[in-house]
């Protein structure tokens, strides 16, 4: 089998599974933080419990997220070689400050927070909290700064030899889509938290279990579950345009868009033929357009307007996108109910809607990894947007037999995580609060 | 072209650094992992060793992730020829660093199979530190690369005995300055066996050291007429002789403090006689990939110096803070 391929596998594979914890992490050192923050100005019993769990969950989820980010920065030498000799002088410090500035703040106060609850002053556990809520945001701030770049590369040069020399780097760190990404990404995080606090709330409400002390999880969980969904529609329809604006092929692949089209429609649903050059479904007429820049006629760039060598996988990235959006617009719809059940003082008796709660946990992932499958995929054939293809960049001393061999192993080894994952997972929340 | 050397030279040092305090920090909680089922004989007690490393060793790790980042952001062609080159052997090292942390969690949570994630974290805490001893050894001693310098070796190039032996001397370090934290965190017969595992470890790392001490000269022979290769060997014997005067007073004070400096005179000859290779090419010299050959841009280097000056000191400051959070002696129960 072909190496480059075998290494993007491996790549997509690994970095989904571990995408899958800082994901968790963002939100939780929020949600944590909110509690603590409560148990400081209310000093109510309650709110340190809570905050103790999530501890213990965080713990948890952190560990397999350092573990799984160790194999993403080896990965870029490993699998990646030509890529790394080329943009060196930008990526690597990108890395090196996320580990010097963000990720040493996020794994040392970590450990307080889950290991010092009785060492410590509560003001000093609180400004734990505080400053792993900052390090994970930063180091999620960092990160996203160097896939952004590949995304919209910004302050370099290129010499001689074909290397990318760095020529100014607060350009290149905000580049133009690093901050529209980190707000979507971030909103993703504290969307996937809100649910899994308001699942786990909710199975211990419908059970009966932890008494005042669930129902006040319930009442965090479910509020910050009706409003990130809304807060994620407006920086998801922010990022939309920029993409239009920045990578017109991705955008147009998102939405099936061959033709260039004044009053482009919307799709809700569809298959993409790309040999045929077509888009089936059902779709909403010039919605695109109106939602570009509010004009039902405006103009949006076809897939036609570039050589066919420079189209993603058209239809993949469709799909991707729109299990994104649907999963969304699904969530809005669940947070506002569960709001409005909450406001009518109703929530704890809708035994429905509290025994459906649990099985929402994993919806956001699925949203959040489809998400970044439009958007990695849709970059596709360039590793760097119009500066350098992925088949240039895989790394040329590694056989593709050694990469199956190592994605084989990944495979195993990261199955064995997820299982244990699920079962401790489980395992801490019938413990309980 | 002046003023880029001084940087290369700069960051060749920095990167010295970080992996000096990769080595002492993570060194510790992976040379616990290592002792563990030597020293710890019943849950009670490999509770209380594993809780001594609990809280910390993720940030320990750390040193090792700011580590790669810098070599990665200072000199990206060492760090792609490095990374993909071994590829196998770096395969082995993400998987080791995989389970030694999975392992801690997984047993805190899983008591029916305990035993299994201990023995996972033991086979974690050895391998890593040995693969990583084996990764240095094979670039001091040096392995083959092309013109476009890459590798043209194979997995057995790198289990070549002589960077094997690089391996063994790291191993037998991290697992001493494992004892020291051991004894310093421990209280009754788990103290004592610790402290029983350092008079062997003690013995074991004078011939290692020694050894260490010879080899290298023979790989680089100008380490003789370097004044820093003297003062390696006298903090290593200074270290080891620190070490030899507690056991036999039986003050247990400021034991880490002493190993380390141990590990810092095995550093300094280390990365003396590696300067300024970064990559040492076998039998062809001249393709060796060396700071001057494979750095980045000046503005690159730069904007780096920055960051980890500033930035390295309050790590160091916040990390001496959480410490002193869980200094004394560590108990069984997690939380």
């Amino acid at each position: 089998m072909d190496a480059v391929l075998l290494a993007r596998v491996q790549f997509a594979f690994t970095v989904g599974f571990h995408f899958l914890f800082p994901a968790m992490t963002l939100g939780t050192s929020l949600t944590i933080l909110i509690s603590e923050s409560l148990y400081l100005i209310k000093k109510d019993e309650i709110y340190r419990k809570i905050t103790d769990f999530l501890a213990r969950l965080l713990g948890l989820i952190f560990v397999i997220g350092v573990a799984t980010g160790i194999t993403m920065e080896f990965s870029f030498g490993m699998n990646w070689s030509g890529y790394s000799r080329v943009v060196g002088d930008i990526f690597g410090p990108i890395l090196a400050a996320e580990a010097i500035i963000a990720f040493f703040l996020e794994a040392v106060f970590i450990g307080v927070l889950i290991f010092a609850r009785n060492k410590v002053s509560p003001k000093v556990y609180w400004l734990s909290a505080l400053l792993v809520f900052i390090g994970s945001h930063l180091s999620a701030f960092w990160i996203l700064a160097a896939n952004s770049w590949m995304q919209t590369p910004a302050g370099f040069q290129i010499d001689g030899t074909g290397k990318i020399i760095l020529s100014s780097f607060r350009q290149a760190v905000f580049n133009p889509s690093t901050m529209i990404r980190l707000f979507h990404t971030t909103m993703a995080s504290w969307m996937t938290c809100a649910i899994m606090i308001a699942g786990i709330a909710g199975y211990y409400v419908s059970k009966g279990l932890h008494g005042e002390t669930a129902k006040k999880m319930l009442k965090m969980g479910i509020i910050l579950f009706a409003i990130t969904p809304l807060l994620q529609l407006s920086t998801g329809h922010i990022h939309a345009i920029q993409v239009i604006d920045a990578q017109p092929e991705k955008a147009a692949a998102l939405e099936g868009l061959f033709e260039t089209t004044k009053g482009a429609p919307l799709y809700l649903a569809g298959y993409v033929d790309a040999e045929k050059e077509k888009t089936y479904g059902v779709y909403i007429p010039r919605l695109l357009s109106f939602l570009y820049n509010f004009d039902l006629d405006s103009e949006i760039k076809g897939l036609k307007e570039f050589p066919k060598e420079h189209w993603p996988p058209v239809n993949i990235v469709f799909q991707a996108y729109h299990v994104m959006v649907g999963v969304g617009m699904l969530a809005i719809f669940l947070g506002l109910l569960g709001l409005i059940l909450l406001v009518r003082n109703k929530l704890f008796e809708a035994t429905t809607y509290l025994f459906i709660l649990p099985f929402l946990i994993p919806l956001p992932h699925i949203a959040h990894e489809a998400g970044w499958v439009a958007a990695e995929v849709g970059r596709q054939p360039w590793i760097i947007y119009k500066l350098m293809k992925t088949a240039d960049a895989a790394s040329v001393v590694v056989p593709a037999n050694q990469i199956f061999f190592s994605l084989i192993m990944f495979t195993i080894v990261y199955s064995l995580i997820f299982a244990m994952f699920v079962l401790v997972f489980v395992r801490i929340m019938k413990k309980g609060l | 072209m002046e003023n880029i050397q001084n940087f290369q030279v700069l960051w060749f040092i920095l990167i010295a650094i970080l992996f000096l305090g990769y080595a002492l920090l993570d060194g510790f909680d992976l040379g616990i992992g290592a002792l563990l089922p030597f020293i710890g004989k019943n849950k009670e007690e490999k509770d209380i060793l594993i809780n001594s490393i609990g809280p910390v060793w993720d940030g320990n790790e750390v040193w090792l992730v700011a580590g790669a980042g810098a070599l990665f952001a200072a000199f990206p062609q060492a760090y792609a020829t490095a990374f993909s080159g071994f590829y196998l052997g770096m395969l082995l090292i993400v998987f080791a660093l995989i389970f030694r942390a999975v392992s801690m969690e997984f047993r805190a949570h899983d008591e029916r199979r305990a035993w299994f994630w201990e023995k996972i974290l033991f086979a974690g805490s050895c391998l890593a530190p040995l693969l990583l001893g084996i990764t240095l050894g094979n670039v001091i001693y040096g392995v083959p690369l092309d013109d476009r310098m890459e590798f043209t070796g194979s997995l057995l190039t790198l289990l070549r005995p002589v960077p094997f032996l690089f391996g063994i001397v790291g191993l037998s370090a991290i697992v001493l300055q494992g004892a020291s934290y051991a004894i310093l965190k421990t209280e009754g017969e788990l103290h004592l066996r610790a402290i029983k595992a350092m008079h062997i470890l003690l013995m074991i790392n004078m011939l290692t050291a020694g050894l260490y001490f010879v080899m290298l000269a023979c790989i680089s022979p100008s380490l003789l007429s370097s004044p820093l290769f003297y003062m390696a060997i006298l903090l290593a014997l200074l270290g080891l002789g620190e070490l030899v005067f507690s056991l036999s007073k039986e003050s247990s004070a400021n034991l880490l403090g002493k190993s380390s400096l141990y590990f810092l005179g095995l550093w300094l000859v280390t990365v003396t006689a590696h300067f300024p290779n970064l990559i040492k090419a076998a039998d062809t010299p001249y393709l060796s990939i060396t700071i001057y050959n494979s750095s980045t841009g000046l503005y690159t280097l730069q904007v780096m110096s920055v960051i980890a000056l500033v930035g390295m000191p309050i790590v160091v400051g916040y990390t001496v803070f959480a410490y002193r959070i869980f200094k004394g002696k560590a108990k069984a129960q997690r939380y």
